[in-house]
């Protein structure tokens, strides 16, 4: 049972009438295989129709989709293998970061990324994806034994942000992150990342410093949740489709401002509607990235990631 | 006028008039609300007497008051924010820039001046708090990595006050890169060995806070000052509860292994420049011994 979003409501009526048909052809001698067909194929053109001019916050929806595939999702379905690794050596596991050694298109990567709980149970448990400082910690270790043991780093993307706990504050929730930016910098050894969902702000970023940035068609990436920005600017969260417009949070938007590599695009309706053919895509695109990156001797590839981050940035000199 | 205004002498008459005392002349303690003389709190570097509460500084002021008088070099005085995104919220960015620009005389959130401290040659940034909140855009990203380049360069250190709410929400998806942007230029000058004092001041939050403000080799706070991730209100928001007493100020910081010492801003020349003095002594020696030796170079030529 596929899960409308607002905007899907056209979409979802179709499906429901087409779903009716089925159901009554079942008992009935009449032949309406043709008439389903045809209602198929108009339900094809409405969502293409549809998607095809989404607006930012609707983009944000989609990133948000409770279907939306999460990383463990990719996970069992891009890596022929992984064996999940846990814990920072200092205080705990954090849930809302996994990561791990596997296998992609059989070459040895780290993986990290944020998880989020699909029900009610494993989204407490995960904290809705929002790592305390021990989940960026253990994402540090790992990432400095891919460095150690030469093997690429693949980060996924869905946060809605670091959390703001009094935990994480007293752990330095702040000081990890930054710590994180500040190894990521220099790591000899390539770092691809994708944003799969929601790119929150710095708790993304954490884990999202790196050689190659790319974003799935309906993911965000942002400085601010949209009713964040909206509740400071706007002073009404109720204004979030506005931010999320003016802040430019969409893979097409960032992508022409130049700020991220590649838009990776999803299958029609969301990646949620095919899990496997998005799985596919995302990769054919990392693997794609690893091969561009391998060749690189980890002198070059650090000077390149600097330049790269030091561009970053518009502003006028007189 | 009534009768009553007309029977008054011209000297009783309220109003403006009246106005004997200069505006500004006293100040009111935003701590502990003592009426205090202007030119005392001046004198005392805006910290209050009475209470020791630390006022917030500009950065202007707070440059002037840390280095020596000379020599002075700002870096980075050219660079002016763009509105990329034309963004507008209930006014436009472009329309905030100048309305900042003209409140803080200064084009953005923060002024770098390579200076000396003590003798000691050195780069310093300070926050202007006063300019959209202290918000790190392009701008701020940029000047701050035109400081690192200029300490690379020279061998000096860097020493950094920040006062910011986090990164510039106008500059959306830059703002946040230039989070790692700095970052990354720390990790170039930490590989050459070249020393960063970072000041945390009253507030640094956000993105500020997760990037270059806590990777200080040495991380110092003034009393008292509000240092976190989340701002305190999002936090009592998110889990429902009143927060502690002090939560996320200097003391609490310091208690919680998050920075090296709090420092008393009329006690923050003395310290840094003994802490800088200590830190950069095989630099210090590096660079005089270079200096000996292209001397050395130079001098054949000097008797040819």
């Amino acid at each position: 049972m596929n899960n409308y979003l607002d905007f899907e409501q056209s979409i979802a009526e179709l499906e429901a009438k087409i779903e009716a048909l089925r159901y009554a052809s079942k008992d009935s001698d009449i032949n309406i295989n043709d008439e389903i067909k045809r209602l198929k194929a108009k339900s094809r053109k409405l969502t293409q129709s549809v998607f095809a001019s989404l607006t930012s916050w609707q983009v944000s929806q989609l990133a948000r989709h409770p279907q939306r595939p999460y990383t463990l999702d990719y996970i069992e379905r891009v890596f022929s293998e992984f064996e999940e690794l846990h814990g920072d050596r200092l205080f705990a596991d954090d849930p809302a970061i996994i990561g791990g050694l596997a296998r992609l298109d059989g070459r040895s990567v780290v993986v990290i990324g944020h998880q989020k709980g699909r029900d009610t149970r494993e989204k407490v448990e995960r904290n809705f994806g929002m790592p305390r400082p021990e989940g960026y910690r253990k994402a540090l270790r790992l990432m400095q034994m891919a460095e150690r043991f030469d093997l690429p780093i693949v980060t996924l993307i869905d946060t809605p942000g670091a959390y703001p706990g009094v935990g994480a504050e007293e752990r330095g929730q702040s000081a990890a992150i930054a710590r994180n930016l500040y190894v990521m910098a220099a790591l000899k050894t390539p770092i691809i990342s994708v944003v799969i969902g929601e790119g929150g702000s710095g708790g993304a970023l954490a884990i999202g410093l790196c050689d190659r940035l790319l974003m799935l068609q309906y993911a965000t990436y942002s400085v601010i949740s949209p009713e964040g920005c909206a509740s400071i600017l706007w002073k009404s969260a109720d204004k979030a489709d506005i931010a999320a417009e003016a802040m430019g949070i969409t893979a097409a938007r960032l992508k022409r401002l130049g700020l991220i590599d590649e838009v990776i695009s999803e299958p029609l309706g969301g990646a949620h509607r095919d899990i496997g053919a998005m799985a596919e895509t995302l990769g054919n695109a990392l693997v794609s990235a690893v091969n561009d990156l391998r060749d690189a001797s980890p002198e070059t590839l650090v000077s390149k990631r600097t330049a790269r981050l030091m561009q970053f940035g518009e502003f006028e000199e007189r | 006028m009534n009768w009553f205004d007309k029977l008054l002498p011209p000297k009783i008459k309220s109003g403006a008039q009246r106005k004997t005392v200069p505006e500004g002349l006293w100040k009111k303690c935003p701590a502990c609300a003592a009426v205090l003389y202007s030119a005392e709190i001046e004198s005392n570097l805006a910290v209050c007497p009475k209470c020791q509460h630390h006022m917030r500084v500009g950065a202007r002021k707070r440059l002037d008051i840390f280095l020596d008088a000379e020599p002075r070099q700002e870096i980075g005085a050219d660079l002016r924010p763009l509105d990329i995104l034309k963004f507008r919220d209930s006014k436009k960015y472009k329309d905030r820039l100048a309305d900042a620009q003209k409140k803080c005389g200064e084009h953005d959130a923060l002024v770098v001046i390579q200076g000396q401290l003590k003798g000691l040659p050195l780069v310093t940034g300070a926050f202007e708090f006063a300019f959209m909140g202290g918000s790190m855009g392009s701008v701020v990203g940029e000047r701050f990595v035109r400081a690192v380049n200029a300490c690379v360069e020279q061998n000096i250190p860097l020493v950094c006050f920040t006062a910011s709410g986090g990164a510039r929400m106008q500059e959306a998806l830059y703002s946040l890169m230039q989070m790692a942007k700095t970052s990354a230029a720390l990790t170039r000058m930490g590989e050459r060995g070249v020393p960063f004092i970072s000041v945390l001041t009253d507030p640094t939050m956000g993105g500020v806070s997760a990037s270059f403000a806590m990777l200080g080799d040495v991380i110092i706070a003034e009393p008292k000052a509000l240092i976190g991730f989340a701002g305190p209100r999002v936090i009592e928001q998110t889990v429902r509860e009143t927060l502690p007493e002090g939560f996320q100020r200097s003391e609490f910081l310091l208690e919680h292994g998050a920075i090296d010492m709090i420092v008393d801003r009329r006690a923050m020349r003395d310290t840094v420049a003994s802490l800088l003095s200590m830190i950069t002594a095989k630099s210090l020696a590096l660079v005089e011994g270079q200096t000996a030796l292209a001397a050395a170079a130079r001098s054949p030529k000097l008797k040819n």
